[in-house]
This record gives C-alpha cells, sequence and structure tokens, in this order.
C-alpha cells in the first residue's frame, strides 16, 4: 500500500502497541488509555445490541400469525419493553460515542488521550453498573412499560420499573461525563494546526451530540427520580388518581427523548461524512455546511419534543408550533444529505465493505427522513400515529441510519483498532445481507402502519398476516447478515492480514499512526499542515 | 393458523387505496389529501437523491488508484438552493396538515355528542338518553358525533383507521374527538396507546346506521327479555368483552376462567378459601376487586354503576352453565 499521503514516518509493527502494551486483566480494567476503554465500550455495547437483537427476533418470531404463536401477552410486552430499553439506553446511545468515538477522536485530534481519562473509565463503570441494574429486571419480574415509561401504566404495574429506571439514570450520568469529557477534549488537546476548521466531521459530529448529551439527560434524570418517588411515596406528579397529570411526564420524557434522538443519529452522521470522503477520495463538499448542520440539528433538536404528542392532548397550539418547529429541523439534515451526494460527484468511488455500508446508510436514512414528514404533519399524524408506520420510520433512522452508520465506521477503523484485515468477500455479503434484510422487514411495515396496524399489538386482525410475514422472513435475513459481521471480523484477528497503517489512503490524523496504535497515540507528536480531506489524488 | 377464541370478531377496516384503508368520514378526505402531497413531494426527493447517487456511483467508480478527484468542496449558490427550496416546501407541508387537524379538532356546534370511557380492556359508550353500549358504538350516518372521553386507570387511545381520527383517552381529564360517518356499516375502532396485556384485544365495533335506524336502535338499547337468562348472560357476556380475560374452556387469561367456576373452592390472595357461590359472583362482578385469586392481578374494572340487578343475576346464570 502506498503511503504518499502519510505526513509523519509510521513505524510499521515496531511490536509494541496499546494492546499488547500491558497484560493482564486488571490492565484492561484499570486502564485509562482512551482505546482500551473504547474496545471495552465496543464488546459491551455488541453484546447489548445482540441481546436486543434476540428480543426483536422472537418479537418477530410471535407475530407469524395473529394470535399466539410461542408466547404469552405479557411475555410479548416484556420481549418489546426490553428490546426498545435496551437498544436504546444500552446499545445506541452509548455505541458509537462510546467504542468509535472513545477510540478515534483523541486520535483525530492529535492527542495522547481525552482530558479526563479517570472521568472516561468511570464512564465506563457507571455504564456497567446502570446495565446491571437494567438487566436484572429480567430475572425479577421483567418490565412490562414500553421504553417510554408512560405514567399511569408505569406506575401501576407490577414489573420492575424502579430497578430499570434507576438503571438508566445511571447510564445517564455515563452519557453526561462521556459528553463533557469530548467537548473539553476537542477545546482543549487539539495538536499544533489542528483548527476548528480542520477537525473532521465525526468530531464535530460528536461535539454537538455531547452538548445534547449534557443539556438533554439531566431532564430525563429527574425525570426518572420523580417516576421513582411517584411510585414508592405517591407523591403526586404523575398520577392522576393523586392528582397529578400524565401528560406531563410525556413532556418531561419527550423533552430528553427527542434531543436523544440525535444523540442516537448525529454520530452516524459523522460517520458517514469519514467513510464517504476516505472512500471516494475527494475532498468533501460542503464541510462547514455538514458541519453547522450538527450544530443547528443539536439545537433545534430541542425544541420540538411535543410531535410525539400530537394526538395526546396537548392544546392546539403547542401542537401547530411543534410542528412548525419540525419541519425546520428537517432542513439540516436534507443539507447533509445533498453534500454528501456531492462529495460522490468527480471522486473516485472504491466500494469497498465501509462504502457500500456508508451507500445502504445514504438510502436508507433518506427514507426514514422523508417519512419524518409524513409524521410531522398534524392532520397525516392523526391517522399514523402510534401505528406501524412510526416504527418502520425510526428503525429506518436509528437503524437503517444509525446502526448501519456505526456497522460501516466498524469496519472502516477495524485494521486501525485491532491492526487486521477482515475478508472485502464477506463484508460485502453481509452489506448485502442486511440490507435487503433490512428493507423486507420495516417496509411492509409502513404499509401495515398506513392501512390502520397499531404498534405494540400481541394479537392483530387477520388482514395484516401476509406483511408480518414478510417482515418476519426480513428479520431473519438481518440476523444472518449480522452473524457474517461477527464470523468476519472476529476470525480477522485471528487470520486476517496485517494491516497498514492507512489502508484507505484517508488523511485525518487517525490514519497517520501504527495500526494498532502505540499507547500514546503518536510517536512523534504531531503537527498538521492541512485540512483532514485534501486529497493528494487531487486534480490541480 | 389458530382459531379466534370465543372473543366476537371484529371487522376487518376496509381497504381503500394501495396505502390507505377507505375513507369513510367527512374528515378522511382531507388527511388523505395531506397523504397525497406529502407522498408525492417524498417520491420526488427519493427520485432526486437515489438517482443522483446511483449515477455517480457508476460514473465516478474509482479506475485506478491514481484516479484524480474534484477540489471542488464548496458552492453557496448549492447550498442556499437545497437550504431555501427544501424550506419552502416542508412549508407547504406545514399548513396543508394543519388545516385538516383543526378540522379534526373543533367538532360542529349541532354535533351529537357520546361519552367514552376506556378502561383496561374495554371500551363503554353512554347516550345522552342514559343508554349504555360497552364494546358497541352505534352512530348516524351524516350526522357530527362528538366524543368526550375519559379513562378509568391508564391512558388509551381512541383510533378508528377508516375515519383517520386519533385522541388519547386520559385519565383525569376529558378529550374530545369528533367524526361524520359518511358510509352505513361496521367499523373497528383500536386502541393505539399501549395499556397492557390486554392491550390489542382493546377493540370496539362501531356501526354507523341510517339515522332512522339508529333512533330505533337508541330507544330499545336495553336486551331482548324473551330469552332465557343464560342465554341473557352469554349475550352480556359478549357484549362487555369479559372473554378478553376470562377463558370458557378453562385455559388460564388474565382472569381466572369460568370453567367448573360455580361451587369450587379458590385460595385468595389473602390466603383464605372461599367457595364460588352466588354471593361471591355478585360482588366479583360488582366490585371487583375485593377478593382476588390467588395468583391474579386486581385489574378488573368495576361494574356497581354500569349493571343492573337483572343483567348480574342473568351473567351468573351463564357461569353457572359452565361445567
Amino acid at each position: 500500500m502506498a503511503q504518499a499521503v502519510a505526513d509523519h514516518p509510521v513505524t510499521e509493527q515496531s511490536g509494541t502497541n496499546y494492546i499488547n502494551a500491558q497484560r493482564g486483566i486488571l490492565s484492561w480494567l484499570l486502564t485509562v488509555d482512551h482505546k482500551r476503554i473504547g474496545l471495552m465500550y465496543l464488546v459491551s455495547t455488541t453484546i447489548a445490541f445482540a441481546l436486543g437483537g434476540f428480543f426483536a427476533l422472537m418479537l418477530r418470531l410471535e407475530l407469524l400469525t395473529p394470535r399466539k404463536t410461542f408466547m404469552d401477552a405479557a411475555t410479548y410486552n416484556q420481549a418489546f419493553t426490553l428490546h426498545g430499553a435496551i437498544m436504546v439506553f444500552l446499545f445506541i446511545i452509548p455505541a458509537i460515542p462510546g467504542a468509535l468515538g472513545n477510540f478515534v477522536l483523541p486520535i483525530m485530534l492529535g492527542a495522547k488521550d481525552v482530558a479526563f481519562p479517570k472521568l472516561n473509565l468511570l464512564s465506563l463503570y457507571l455504564y456497567w453498573t446502570g446495565a446491571i441494574f437494567t438487566l436484572s429486571s429480567l430475572v425479577t419480574g421483567g418490565l412490562d412499560t414500553g421504553w417510554t415509561f408512560y405514567v399511569p401504566y408505569s406506575a401501576t404495574t407490577g414489573t420492575a420499573v424502579v430497578k430499570v429506571t434507576l438503571g438508566v439514570f445511571i447510564i445517564g450520568f455515563s452519557s453526561i461525563l462521556t459528553g463533557l469529557n469530548f467537548i473539553v477534549t476537542v477545546h482543549k488537546l487539539r495538536a499544533p494546526g489542528v483548527s476548528w476548521f480542520r477537525l473532521p466531521l465525526l468530531v464535530w459530529a460528536l461535539y454537538a451530540t455531547s452538548v445534547v448529551q449534557i443539556l438533554a439527560t439531566p431532564v430525563l434524570g429527574i425525570t426518572l427520580v420523580l417516576l421513582m418517588m411517584e411510585r414508592v411515596l405517591h407523591i403526586g406528579i404523575f398520577d392522576p388518581t393523586l392528582g397529578g397529570d400524565p401528560v406531563l411526564f410525556q413532556h418531561f420524557f419527550w423533552f430528553y427523548s427527542h434531543p436523544a434522538v440525535y444523540i442516537m443519529i448525529l454520530p452516524g452522521m459523522g460517520i458517514i461524512s469519514e467513510i464517504i470522503a476516505v472512500h471516494a477520495k475527494r475532498r468533501i463538499f460542503g464541510y462547514k455546511a455538514i458541519a453547522f448542520s450538527s450544530m443547528a440539528i443539536a439545537l433545534i433538536g430541542f425544541l420540538v419534543w411535543g410531535h410525539h404528542m400530537f394526538v395526546a392532548g396537548q392544546s392546539q397550539l403547542a401542537a401547530t408550533i411543534f410542528s412548525f418547529l419540525t419541519f425546520l429541523v428537517a432542513i439540516p439534515s436534507g443539507v447533509k444529505v445533498f453534500n454528501w451526494l456531492l462529495t460522490l460527484w468527480r471522486g473516485s468511488i472504491s466500494y469497498r465493505t465501509p462504502m457500500l455500508f456508508a451507500l445502504a446508510f445514504m438510502f436508507l436514512f433518506t427514507i426514514g427522513g422523508l417519512t419524518g414528514l409524513f409524521l410531522g404533519m398534524l392532520s397525516v399524524d392523526m391517522h399514523l400515529h402510534d401505528t406501524y408506520f412510526v416504527v418502520a420510520h425510526f428503525h429506518y433512522v436509528m437503524m437503517g441510519g444509525t446502526v448501519v452508520a456505526f456497522i460501516g465506521g466498524l469496519h472502516h477503523w477495524w485494521p486501525k483498532i485491532t491492526g487486521k484485515l477482515y475478508s472485502e468477500k464477506l463484508g460485502a455479503a453481509s452489506a448485502a445481507l442486511i440490507f435487503i434484510g433490512f428493507n423486507a422487514t420495516f417496509f411492509p411495515q409502513f404499509i401495515l402502519g398506513a392501512r390502520g396496524m397499531p404498534r405494540r399489538y400481541y394479537n392483530y386482525l387477520d388482514q395484516f398476516q401476509p406483511l408480518h410475514q414478510f417482515s418476519t422472513v426480513g428479520s431473519w435475513i438481518i440476523g444472518l447478515g449480522m452473524l457474517v459481521v461477527l464470523y468476519n471480523l472476529l476470525s480477522s484477528l485471528r487470520s486476517g492480514a496485517s494491516a497498514p497503517s492507512n489502508p484507505w489512503g484517508g488523511r485525518s490524523l487517525e490514519w497517520q499512526t501504527a495500526s494498532p496504535p502505540v499507547t500514546e497515540n503518536f510517536e512523534v507528536a504531531p503537527k498538521v499542515t492541512h485540512g483532514p480531506y485534501d486529497f493528494s489524488t487531487e486534480s490541480q | 393458523m389458530i382459531a379466534p377464541e370465543t372473543a366476537p370478531s371484529h371487522e376487518p377496516i376496509h381497504q381503500g387505496t394501495f396505502w390507505l384503508p377507505k375513507a369513510s368520514s367527512t374528515l378522511a378526505p382531507g388527511v388523505d389529501h395531506a397523504w397525497d402531497v406529502v407522498m408525492w413531494v417524498s417520491v420526488f426527493f427519493f427520485v432526486i437523491v437515489i438517482g443522483t447517487m446511483a449515477y455517480f456511483m457508476w460514473k465516478y467508480r474509482r479506475r485506478t488508484d491514481k484516479d484524480e478527484t474534484s477540489t471542488v468542496d464548496h458552492s453557496a449558490k448549492l447550498e442556499i438552493t437545497w437550504t431555501i427550496l427544501p424550506l419552502v416546501i416542508v412549508m407547504g407541508l406545514f399548513f396543508v396538515g394543519l388545516s385538516g387537524f383543526m378540522n379534526a379538532s373543533v367538532a360542529p356546534s349541532d354535533s351529537y355528542e357520546v361519552q367514552v370511557t376506556g378502561e383496561r380492556w374495554l371500551w363503554t359508550f353512554i347516550y345522552p338518553n342514559g343508554a349504555i353500549s360497552p364494546s358497541r358504538l352505534v352512530v348516524p350516518k351524516g350526522k357530527p358525533v362528538r366524543m368526550v372521553m375519559s379513562s378509568k386507570d391508564v391512558i388509551h387511545s381512541f383510533y378508528v383507521p377508516e375515519f383517520r381520527i386519533k385522541r388519547d383517552v386520559i385519565p383525569g381529564q376529558y378529550t374530545s374527538i369528533w367524526f361524520e360517518a359518511t358510509e352505513v356499516g361496521k367499523y373497528t375502532l383500536e386502541c393505539a396507546e399501549y395499556c397492557g396485556t390486554g392491550h390489542s384485544d382493546m377493540l370496539a365495533t362501531i356501526e354507523v346506521m341510517e339515522p332512522e335506524q339508529f333512533k330505533q336502535w337508541l330507544e330499545s338499547a336495553g336486551g331482548d327479555k324473551s330469552l332465557p337468562p343464560a342465554k341473557r348472560g352469554e349475550a352480556l357476556f359478549n357484549k362487555w368483552q369479559c372473554s378478553a380475560c376470562h377463558a370458557l374452556d378453562g385455559s388460564r387469561k388474565v382472569g381466572p376462567s369460568f370453567k367448573g367456576l360455580y361451587g369450587r373452592e379458590e385460595t385468595m390472595s389473602d390466603g383464605r378459601v372461599i367457595k364460588a357461590d352466588e354471593n361471591y359472583l355478585r360482588e366479583s362482578i360488582l366490585l371487583s376487586n375485593a377478593k382476588i385469586v390467588k395468583g391474579y392481578d386486581p385489574v378488573m374494572p368495576i361494574f356497581k354503576d354500569m349493571l343492573k340487578d337483572d343483567d348480574v343475576n342473568d351473567l351468573i346464570a351463564f357461569i353457572k352453565e359452565q361445567k
């Protein structure tokens, strides 16, 4: 592999790197190395993803027939609740910042570590603690409130609401501390020459995400504490039998959980900017537009929470204002898509695994975004709210968007993280399986919802069975695709070829150091004299 | 496929276009118009984005590692265009959506009012003349009907796909929505807000009648006195959707099965053993949570204000027959 683009001398395979620098389980559990912490996040969130995915497959299996297939209604309700809660709180929110963000953000800045390495380790421990509380509900009565914990249902159900909310509360602190750490790191630890407009766009995206994490997560924490107090002390904030207002809970909940949607998608968008530019070997189009649109999404995202409640009894005036603001937030997402498109224009597009996932993202996220317009329209939402159309919409954004971006990013930085190359053939096969399986699973759900199939239904009208069955078969294809990803990546550790320091010809700093990097990230402190997307292949 | 249990079967949702159910209320065409507009906008942008992407993917595929790539990395004109143009379009969508929503929110002043109560897992409709109709909402065609809705326990949501209306039903406050049905027939009302084990069985039938027929129904809404008590009890059992929670074949649902219940000794949650006689059954129907059989949750609605003495007698007669 040509090293023409490397600015700094790189010692290939010099022997020591961050993985083998120290040995023993304690060297991992007590590490303050952002790369090791990132790797532990990667393993943890992957386990959470597998668990959430298992519940998803069980749900789809149950829905093969309109009535009982193999589990009863109470079990089904617990399964969709845990699927949602695990995927949102244990996987999708922490995965990209915790795993990939932790690994690449400091290197992209030319820093040795994040600003507060010990705090970073604390974040991981908080995540683990919260995860244990959340998952302990599996063996102590389950949880059947839906991941949204709506009162008064959640204030009265006999399941383990307090345990799970406590778990989510603790994970919230993990999220806040990671956000704080990233913000300070970006402000204070940029290497000489890394100006704000030379930051890779993933850094901008993680920065915007961190702002949301810090500002929104405390509201979730307060809401969950109030919910716990409601259950334990019966104080009457939300429960109408005690004089409370159940709609107030929804306001509080979505005041966090809508911005949280952007915590989930923004890092994914950042990854896509990296992959597309590097694998098209082309200067990114509209750098500032993409960077500022991340900040715009982060800020406007705070003002649209009411669109989850158009039919929930909020005033018509409030609904109108929220609908208006919701349409505004569509614009910066559109701007990003158009700029990514133009980055392909007169580029040199290679079709290696990360790029395949990035292109799949473009397709799926476009559908996810456009179907959001349906739901933003007040009258159409009256029909579609709480139907499978909504389920399909957010899976196109969250899974077709964030998860596909995450898997793409994982393949993009895998050689850097592990020092190994995986099989491109299996990579392409997994991307194809996931893309096909995803559309087979979720596109029918748009049709189901539009035709009047409500979500969270254990039994359903017979007329919906063919589409449900189609969707279930799709879920098996996704499952297979995920197994291929897992096999491909894990077998590369054993039998993959050694990765060069810069397998894709990237220009940002993480490609200018060894694969895998040394503990201090760089052997020589980097000085940067060009932007992250100034490719040497450019025509002059 | 497993045959439906004893629960009354519900009307399928009548298909209209490929995407949407039949439009059977005066509000539906407005919603469908908005749907059409946003669908065309989406198809337009989808074709532009994915079409361009596919073309670039082919045209600019890598040929050699030394391919030269463009240095053009911004264009103020383009950025402004693809900010302003979509902005104008989505503002249009906003106004289209707003008008349909406002129509649904403000009921005509001559609306016929029905009180709607949601509780786990039963819809009950109360008419101005005092008639109570569980699980069956009968309305006249061509007249606006306004639902004044409240919940007795958790949040539910009143959703009729063919009418394109949905509104949450919340404990401790009233919400309302209205519709004017345009076609005689039967429709299915679905609960759209998750409310627990029986959520997906919380359906009701909406029957749209000609106004004359509706008048007759309303006057005679009371039941048929010519049937034997156990038969009338069976009708009540179906009418009140008892089957959502109580099986007749001995299987366990949310509540105990009625099979062999009469005369049996049951252990209560406080450890007492009680024989299921007439007085126990009466109390368990009217003040359902007074005694709970061990292993079950106290979730049954209170029927004290909804059933007459005769009804309770008929229901007990029906339960006695389930040997």
